[in-house]
């Protein structure tokens, strides 16, 4: 062999050696030194999560009895992959798709897009609560239907229709604001969470984990033959246990749907603030909420600004509350030493001051009384005289700020309103901006004295200022949990929220006022003897009766029983129902039958028991 | 002047001419053992390793592709015995005819061949397809060393020259037409390694490596700018992906990020039947092109370092066969079957290692494919022939 075919040969050779050499770094480099990292990448190939819904607590009332569970429902459900390729093909099961669930193509084509931004590999739901017979036809034709899949989800049932609807609330889809918000934090779109009530109040421990599935793909993302890998079961929300009384609940919605009208009511327990009933009117079918709303739906839940029936007026409520507030006039003045108990005032009918002329409700003259009598009869003129005789020291604002009025109670609900306590600087202030005629005046405290005028509030409110004297000064904090257990019923946590504040209230004064409210339910000549004379059960109870401008009387009742020591408080109003022993003290009745009869036939109140 | 030598050894009888042993007579001395142990155990290797990455391809036949597989293994080591013990000599005679039926087998295709994946290669024939330009990878290089000895004397080194690029890029140019990239570059490097072993100049190369710069030039540039490209879409785009990787499934830079993704999960020891990238699709072409891939992710660095050792076996036997042969054609036939395997084991491996284009090149005795196996065992055939000549040429007898 030549010497140049040598030297061509040997650099063949050393061509071959650096191309092996460029190999084998390269493998080495690949599998030893970075191999971790590609095994990471292989590994997040093969596997896709889908994540498995949990189902919620349940909502229980306080003896255990089911006021929300979870029913299965049958979703359709399409997976895009499984789609035809073809755009005609796929555009003809999209439309026969549209079709059978009474959608449109245009509707179909919008929920996938939205669906698959917010969840790339997840099935896209169409229509949930589909009927058997539609999902029998789709198993009968599947070859036409590629890609459809009925699936199982947990949909909330309501057993007792509307009761309790404004505490419940309803679970819908976490929406992109919530999703920022911390509480919801690892919460996914599509997540389903309670949108109000105590589905919302009380969400992290109804709402359970999501359990996760993963399964391995091929490329194509196509589930292998035994691909089903460590899977985390979902864990169940616990069950939510409220302080409701159901038979109680009932009554109060029944009370209030007899008369017709709108209006609300709270039942509370005067020293826990557990909150019995808690119910306005008009009311709604929360099981609407599963579903798509239809138009009508949405027209008498949303539209109709006279009914509103989403508004719980018990805790929402914008109102005067008439002759109820001359508790916290009393309190008010008992405690600034205007009155004594046994001042007395003279009622002549009417009272006139700076020209203005205040007088009794029904023209009524009482002539001269002491705080229970005017209490019993509801003089008017003797609260005048007490609102005058305050109207610049502010002790009434004062009274009526530590008992709670016009500020948030603390209720565990979402939606509550603050309302409004008309104070000497409010109005001053709006005067200074222009947006009143006058400063403030006698009159105005005059009104605030009877719960006229300005003043907004609600049931509830009222309820914890009438609770707080009834009590002995404890401002409590109402709720409606009362415990969370598992699902095998232990407890997992116990809500006792702590009272708002502490106020002094003396023996005596207490004693007073609850003589003169008993007195007024249940001695002859009392403003709801009528309604309350018969009833066995020692009450003390105060009616009202708002001005609203443009409406017909506000009717108001708040009732204490049993009479001397309280255990609940009842605080009634309906809307245009007129004197407040015509409509507010009838329903106020028919909740405490219920409450009291509940106690009579089961054992003995939780005060008694001590035999003899 | 061979014929004299042998015959002057001839003259002088061995002193005990014992009765030749059965190993003799199958000729098993004379050839390379350590040549035919790297082929067989790649064959080997690639059967084990079909056997256990093709369990699930082909529904109910889990072993579709080892039971073929193996048949055309048989086939071609007993086409490899029987050449190793035909003198390749004849071969430079039959130059014509070999170039003929290479031109006209890689022609036919375009007549009778079967259609896949847009291109005609192959013929099918009762129990399996033949792809013709495989074989006439060993075809070229047998027809054009012979060409170059025999044109050696005739006109001038640059007519030389261009007429042996002529002769190889003519059926490159058919292959190419197939269309089939691979295999075409395939034939160009076999074509240039014939001519360098051939003692084409250097300045020649330069010249043609000039050339092949601007043909590069004008295909991947020019061409589709002025709107006639010559490269199909999806070839220019194998050719150039490997320098930026894609997300795209359908694209062709993700399969060659996947099979890296593979090779490198494989890690020291590989991952065995935990393999996921190439058992669940993620790596396309398993068997054939990216079978890499699998040995990468199943056996690790230590398997795919094996694999590799034995090319490096397999190559060096060849380029020292080159060195052996007994006569001037020998050493081009060897020269241009070791560059046949390297470059198509280079471009192969770099093509799964993510450092080479995807071309389509399958992966000498390893992939899956009856045509390739029995064509590069036949070229292993033609190295022991070579091998086997040279001994016994040094011997000083004929075996029969």
């Amino acid at each position: 062999m030549s010497n140049r075919l040598a030297l061509r040969i040997a650099l063949f050779g050393g061509v071959a050696l650096a191309l092996f050499g460029v190999l084998f770094f390269r493998l080495w480099l690949l599998e030893v030194l970075n191999g971790d990292k590609y095994l990471a990448e292989a590994n997040n190939n093969r596997t896709r999560e889908f994540r498995v819904s949990a189902p919620r607590g349940d909502v229980l009332d306080r003896s255990g009895r089911v006021l929300v569970d979870n029913r299965t429902s049958l979703a359709l459900q399409l997976n895009p992959r499984k789609l035809p390729q073809q755009p005609a093909r796929r555009r003809r099961e999209l439309a026969q798709l549209a079709d059978l669930t009474h959608s449109s193509l245009r509707r179909v084509r919008k929920l996938m897009h939205e669906q698959q931004l917010a969840a790339p590999s997840a099935p896209v739901t169409l229509r949930r609560d589909v009927g058997h017979y539609l999902v029998y036809y789709l198993e009968e034709n599947r070859d036409r239907f590629p890609g459809v899949e009925v699936q199982r989800v947990f949909v909330r049932r309501y057993p007792h229709g509307t009761l309790a609807a404004h505490l419940l609330g309803n679970v819908g889809e976490v929406t992109e604001e919530q999703l920022k918000e911390l509480r919801f934090r690892g919460l996914q779109p599509g997540d389903e969470i309670g949108q109000d009530g105590v589905e919302d109040t009380y969400d992290r421990f109804l709402r359970g984990r999501p359990g996760v599935t993963r399964i391995q793909v091929d490329a194509f993302g196509q589930p292998t033959r035994n691909g089903r890998l460590v899977s985390k079961q979902p864990v169940p929300g616990h069950n939510l246990k409220l302080s409701i009384d159901s038979a109680v609940q009932e009554a109060g919605e029944a009370a209030l749907a007899g008369r017709g009208l709108p209006g609300g009511f709270v039942t509370m327990n005067v020293n826990s603030g557990e909150v019995l009933g808690l119910g306005s009117f008009p009311t709604f079918d929360p099981s609407v909420f599963t579903k798509p709303l239809t138009q009508s739906q949405v027209n008498a839940l949303y539209r109709d600004p006279v009914a509103a029936p989403l508004t719980n007026r018990a805790i929402a409520g914008l109102y005067p509350t008439g002759s109820t507030y001359k508790l916290i006039t009393a309190m008010a003045a008992l405690n600034s030493g205007v009155i004594t108990r046994d001042t007395p005032i003279f009622d002549g009918g009417s009272l006139t001051v700076g020209g203005q002329s205040f007088q009794n409700a029904g023209g009524a003259a009482y002539g001269t009384l002491t705080l229970v009598p005017a209490l019993q009869v509801s003089s008017d003129v003797f609260f005048y005289t007490l609102g005058l005789d305050m109207w610049d020291t502010g002790a009434l604002q004062r009274w009526s700020h530590m008992l709670g009025i016009g500020r948030p109670t603390g209720l565990d609900l979402p939606g509550a309103a603050a309302g409004l306590l008309p104070t000497r600087s409010w109005r001053d202030r709006l005067y200074a901006a222009g947006e009143t005629e006058r400063p403030w005046s006698a009159g105005d405290n005059i009104q605030l004295a009877t719960g006229q005028g300005d003043l907004q509030t609600n049931p509830l409110q009222m309820a914890v200022a009438y609770a707080a004297v009834a009590n002995g000064g404890t401002v409590v904090t109402p709720h409606i949990g009362l415990e969370v257990d598992d699902a095998a019923g232990r407890v997992v946590r116990e809500f006792e929220p702590k009272a708002r504040r502490d106020v002094h209230v003396d023996a005596g004064y207490r004693a007073a006022i609850l003589e003169g409210l008993h007195e007024a339910a249940q001695a002859p000549g009392g403003t709801s003897y009528a309604v309350f004379g018969g009833f066995p059960v020692p009450v003390a109870g105060k009616t009202g009766t708002a001005q609203r401008v443009g409406h017909a009387d506000q009717s108001w009742y708040i009732v204490l029983a049993p009479y001397p020591n309280p255990r609940i408080v009842t605080a009634v109003t309906i809307e245009e129902g007129g004197f407040g022993a015509e409509s507010a003290a009838p329903a106020a009745l028919q909740i405490l039958e219920a409450y009291f009869d509940k106690r009579s036939s089961g054992e003995s109140g939780p005060n008694g028991g001590s035999p003899g | 002047m061979m014929m004299y030598a042998t015959r002057t050894r001839r003259a002088r009888p061995e002193p005990f001419a014992l009765r030749p042993g059965i190993a003799e007579r199958l000729g098993l001395p004379y050839m390379d053992a350590a040549l035919g142990l790297a082929a067989v155990g790649l064959v080997a290797f690639s059967i084990f390793t079909l056997g256990q990455a093709t369990l699930h391809d082909v529904p109910g036949s889990p072993h579709y592709f080892v039971d073929r597989q193996v048949t055309y293994a048989v086939l071609g080591l007993l086409g490899m015995y029987l050449l190793a013990r035909l003198d390749y000599s004849r071969f430079r005679e039959l130059r014509v005819g070999i170039y003929t039926f290479l031109c006209a087998s890689v022609s036919l295709v375009f007549v009778f061949g079967v259609a896949a994946r847009g291109s005609r290669r192959s013929f099918e024939l009762p129990f399996f397809s033949f792809q013709p330009s495989e074989l006439g990878k060993v075809l070229l290089v047998l027809a054009l060393a012979g060409f170059v000895i025999d044109g050696a004397r005739r006109g001038s080194a640059r007519q030389r020259t261009v007429r042996y690029l002529c002769l190889g890029l003519a059926p490159a140019a058919l292959v190419f037409l197939q269309p089939d990239l691979g295999t075409a570059l395939v034939y160009v490097a076999i074509t240039l390694a014939v001519m360098y072993v051939g003692g084409v100049r250097w300045t020649h190369f330069a010249a043609i490596g000039a050339v092949l710069a601007a043909i590069i030039a004008i295909v991947l540039v020019v061409a589709p700018a002025i709107g006639t490209p010559v490269l199909k879409g999806y070839q220019e785009q194998r050719l150039t992906s490997f320098l930026h990787p894609s997300a795209d499934p359908a694209d062709a830079a993700y399969q060659q990020n996947q099979a890296k993704i593979a090779i490198g999960s494989g890690e020291k020891t590989g991952r065995g039947d935990r393999a996921t990238q190439t058992r669940l699709d993620f790596v396309p072409e398993r068997h054939t092109d990216f079978i890499f891939a699998v040995i990468g992710e199943r056996y690790g660095f230590v398997g795919a370092a094996l694999v590799l050792s034995l090319y490096a076996l397999l190559i060096w036997r060849a380029l020292r066969i080159v060195t052996l042969s007994k006569n001037s054609y020998g050493t081009l036939v060897a020269g241009g079957i070791a560059a046949m395997l390297l470059f198509q084991v280079f471009v192969n491996v770099g093509m799964n290692l993510g450092i080479m284009p995807i071309t389509g090149i399958p992966l000498p005795l390893l992939s899956y494919g009856g045509s390739s196996v029995l064509a590069t065992l036949l070229a292993v055939g033609v190295l022991q022939s070579i091998h086997m000549q040279a001994r016994l040429s040094q011997k000083g007898r004929f075996a029969w």
